[in-house]
């Protein structure tokens, strides 16, 4: 039978479409398969940082793998700019963690320790400052700031563009995208992978897995597990005001539209469709206490919305060995990553295979044994 | 005037003080429940007695007796024993009736065993090009400032649109010694042949005499251009022209103020962020919640009255709110219900009263191309987005008004889909060749009006709460 | 644009409009004492900075948007003047801390 598509992409969030874009960028055939209006959408939840400081504790990997990505996200910026004409605002000029009170001082500290101490993790020149010089950095913080940790390599972008952005590359790249087509099974078959959906089969070369906690029970169909441990987090986010905040925070960040968004929260409820006001009163609270002039501001929305996120936090790339052509990708941080995903996944995939020295950290081999490093993908 | 409420649950809490709610909390009260009614505004009477309390209108047929009518309404419940908390703004109500409200800049939460929800209608979108200039308002907003300000025009004016509002708003101007230069009634002419089956129940209906004699009224002193079928507001900065046509006559005219209306639609922000469900009305062109015959809702617990359960008008929402509040009586204390007029009585009145409602329905249906704009003209206004920015959001593959949110910002702002979603709905529907119910509407959530951070932070917190936000 | 009802007997209320005093009268509405003043009180927008006046009065629009006593973003059509408040016509976002 006639292959349709070189690559099915089944998912159609930042993940899935970094890669389709990369794909189709190299030229490759494409089609994109997506949930409709109402779907647990982590690609349209998420806070939107470029972000390197903390992550990788008890997966050296992972620090480099993020590093890489922070440093090609210019290029993948520039590239959909040339490409849609859209400005995915990213700004990289370090971010901050910033502590209330000695005790969360200490502990942030020890932590940044760890991570200098790990063997095999590149370096990413985290560092602790004192209140005073975070002020000199950040004016507006508030007497209860005890300091902080610093990166240089930290960053964001507006999210919703990237994502707004890979799409219309999407369509200039002539890929399909079919919304409102949920994948039912996977077979290979003849050397081709059949996806049903209820509208019909689509047949592809390749098939790509980038459906978040989905792919949990989609990578079994392909002979690929996805072992994924999802969590709720809450959004605050309030009206647009002038710029006042030159860097982002972990949880806090001013977007270039003038909105403030203020994170997060990390609850096992999985109900993306109630709030727990209380949660997110300690959010805004931790807010006005770092910046006390946020205090007035007005919250014109809040939301929650499912993490994407493996069990251990670390990000699963596998490709299957009983069905060759089949990879899975699965990762909390879809907006760092994108550069990764869009440059170095979308090459491994269109070549028909991961590259062990990049990626190879991250099979999903690693849960089979008892070895599994819990940690930090996500701090 | 209260602003925090004496007890921290109340039998029954009824949230708008229109008709509806003012109908609900009387009767609640009057039967022995302990209700609060929270209120937006100043003062009692929602949108249709705006002001009744206070307005510096003081020649009473000015504004009509229909308007006086409240006044009793407003005494009966003064002196039922309800509490009533004005200048209060409902942010959050969820499925356990806790209830999050925010009185002069602080909140407080109330538990209820009962939520009736009064939250009426609002100005249907009339997004026709240059309609986000200075100079023109919504006719509601007119008629707003005209009871509650004794506020009329008198610059160059032009009213457009359809429906009953418009014609009472224009006679209650000319009365009040306000300018107006100019009707274009935008009424689909087909509208009065679809109409017609409905004209008898209609002309044994209150509206009827009223209607045509106010209509007769503003015809007498006012240019009234029917059958119009375009309608653009110009100007540079703020309006100076509305140009309009009317079969194949194009005119232009000067004007630095307009006021649109084609009629209301309920307000439904509070009822869809509860997770109430709703249907796409196909003859009202908007969302009405799906509601039992005593007016309860699919949340246990929440009932709708009013307008924010379907349009039905003053009198409807008056029986519907007395409907809704005997209900919660019937189920919370059922001894008490014989305080009260028995339910048939109730449900004949309600017949009685949404009699010739089909007809201004299907007569008053606003026309295809002033609720479905095309190229730039702005349908959320908010964040400033366009017809031709929402369609080239779905040619890139935007399912539904949720996911043109991630595409294009429309419903974001501060107004949280109340100016844009039945726009973006029908839009999009007319995009994909679907049903506004397939297309759905925005998932709404708390606030449902803006709270200010230090509020939000003031919410009561568990160590469960802090430890879900605070990590290393 | 608005102008006054002779019938209305209500008591002025003075308020202070970018520096200049404004005779308002008890029970107007912020938003009402500002088109009723015929002074030119158009906001601009926090997206594009286009000029807006107030649309639905009924406070569902968020075109009022108003500095109120060194307060931005305030619901202009909500809140009742006061003696002596003071209101900024907002032009684009509102100031952080006010």
């Amino acid at each position: 039978m006639l292959k349709d598509y070189d690559v099915a992409v089944v998912g159609g969030g930042l993940l899935g479409s970094a890669i389709a874009w990369g794909l189709g960028r190299l030229g490759k055939k494409v089609v994109v398969l997506d949930e409709g209006d109402i779907a647990k959408r982590a690609s349209r939840a998420n806070f939107a940082l470029v972000w390197v400081q903390s992550k990788g504790l008890g997966m050296p990997a992972y620090t480099g793998w993020t590093m890489r990505a922070s440093e090609t996200w210019g290029r993948l910026a520039a590239e959909l700019k040339d490409q849609t004409g859209l400005d995915v605002a990213l700004q990289q000029n370090g971010g901050f963690h910033l502590t209330l009170g000695e005790n969360e001082f200490a502990q942030r500290a020890q932590l940044v320790t760890r991570m200098h101490n790990q063997v095999g993790a590149a370096d990413y020149r985290m560092e602790m400052l004192s209140a005073s010089e975070v002020k000199k950095m950040l004016p507006l913080i508030g007497p209860e700031v005890s300091g902080g940790s610093f990166c240089p390599w930290d960053g964001h972008v507006n999210s919703l563009r990237t994502f707004r952005a890979f799409h219309t590359g999407l369509k200039l790249f002539g890929i399909e995208y079919f919304p409102e087509r949920p994948v039912s099974a996977i077979a290979r078959r003849g050397g081709e992978f059949q996806l049903s959906t209820a509208q019909g089969e689509i047949h592809a070369g390749k098939v790509v897995l980038s459906a978040g906690n989905a792919n949990q029970s989609l990578a079994p169909m392909v002979g690929l597990s996805a072992p994924m441990g999802p969590t709720r987090g809450q959004i605050v986010v309030t009206e647009r005001t002038m710029p006042f905040l030159p860097h982002p925070l972990t949880t806090i960040r001013q977007t270039d539209e003038g909105t403030v968004m203020i994170g997060d929260s990390k609850e096992d409820q999985l109900d993306d469709r109630t709030l727990n006001h209380a949660v997110s009163a300690v959010m805004a609270d931790r807010a006005q206490r770092t910046f006390p002039h946020l205090a007035r501001l007005n919250v014109v929305r809040t939301w929650s919305g499912i993490r994407v996120m493996p069990q251990d936090g670390f990000p699963i790339y596998d490709q299957s060995e009983s069905a060759p052509g089949a990879f899975v990708t699965c990762c909390h941080s879809g907006v760092t990553l994108a550069s990764n995903h869009a440059f170095e996944i979308a090459r491994m995939v269109a070549a028909g295979a991961l590259e062990p020295e990049l990626v190879g950290a991250f099979s999903a081999r690693r849960f089979d044994a008892n070895h599994a490093a819990t940690g930090s993908g996500y701090y | 005037m209260n602003t925090t409420a004496r007890r921290d649950s109340y039998d029954v809490v009824v949230i708008g003080a229109g008709p509806a709610g003012l109908a609900a909390a009387a009767t609640a009260a009057e039967a022995g429940l302990s209700t609060l009614l929270l209120d937006e505004n100043a003062g009692p009477g929602g949108q249709v007695w705006r002001a009744i309390a206070s307005t510096p209108v003081t020649k009473r047929d000015h504004l009509g007796a229909d308007y006086w009518a409240g006044a009793e309404l407003v005494e009966a419940v003064r002196s039922s024993g309800a509490e009533i908390i004005q200048r209060a703004t409902v942010w959050s109500l969820d499925k356990h009736l806790e209830i999050g409200v925010s009185v002069g800049g602080a909140s407080f939460f109330v538990k209820a065993r009962r939520v009736i929800l009064a939250t009426g209608a609002l100005e249907r979108p009339f997004p026709i090009p240059g309609w986000t200039l200075p100079g023109v308002m919504t006719a509601g907003a007119a008629q707003t400032m005209l009871k509650s300000s004794g506020l009329v025009p008198d610059g160059p004016t032009v009213i457009a649109g359809q429906g009953p509002l418009l014609w009472l708003l224009a006679a209650q101007i000319l009365r009040l010694g306000g300018r107006i230069d100019r009707i274009l009634d935008t009424t689909e002419r087909r509208n009065y042949l679809a109409a017609l089956p409905h004209a008898f129940a209609f002309m044994t209906s209150p509206y009827f005499a009223k209607g045509f004699a106010l209509m007769r009224q503003v015809r007498a002193k006012v240019p009234v251009v029917s059958g119009v079928t375009e309608l653009a507001a110009a100007g540079d900065g703020e309006l100076a022209t509305v140009t309009y046509l009317s079969g194949s006559r194009r005119e232009t005219v000067p004007a630095e103020l307009l006021l649109l209306h084609q009629g209301v639609v309920p307000n439904v922000n509070l009822a869809m962020a509860v997770g109430i469900e709703h249907r796409w009305d196909e003859l009202q062109l908007c969302w009405s919640p799906v509601l039992d015959r005593d007016c309860n809702t699919s949340v246990e617990g929440i009932a709708i009255a009013g307008d924010g359960a379907g349009i039905g008008g003053a009198e409807a929402a008056i029986v519907r709110g007395r409907i809704a509040a005997r209900a919660a009586v019937e189920a919370l204390a059922p001894a008490a219900a014989f305080k009260l007029a028995p339910m048939a009585t109730f449900r004949a009145s309600l017949v009685k009263a949404e009699r010739g409602r089909i007809f201004l329905d299907t007569l008053f249906r606003p026309a295809p191309q002033f609720r479905i704009p095309s190229d730039d003209t702005i349908v959320c206004r908010c964040e400033e987005v366009s017809a031709k920015d929402i369609l080239d959001a779905v040619a890139i593959g935007a399912t539904g008004p949720n996911q043109l949110k991630a595409y294009r910002r429309t419903g974001m702002g501060p107004c949280q889909g109340r100016l844009c979603g039945l726009t973006v709905t029908e839009l999009m529907a007319q995009a994909r060749g679907k049903t506004p119910q397939e297309i759905g509407y925005y998932r709404l959530r708390a606030p449902v009006k803006p709270i200010t951070l230090a509020e939000l932070a003031a919410v009561p917190k568990t160590d469960a709460d802090v430890n879900a936000v605070v990590r290393g | 644009m608005f102008k006054r009802s002779d019938q209305d007997s209500r008591r002025s209320v003075h308020i202070v409009v970018d520096g200049a005093a404004v005779a308002a009268r008890e029970g107007d509405t912020v938003s009402a004492a500002l088109l009723a003043s015929g002074r030119d009180v158009r906001r601009a927008t926090a997206v594009s900075g286009a000029p807006r006046l107030p649309y639905c009065m009924m406070g569902v629009c968020f075109d009022c948007l108003v500095t109120i006593d060194g307060v931005g973003n305030r619901q202009g059509c909500l809140v009742p003047v006061a003696e002596g408040m003071q209101i900024e016509i907002q032009k684009g976002k509102r100031e952080i801390g006010r």
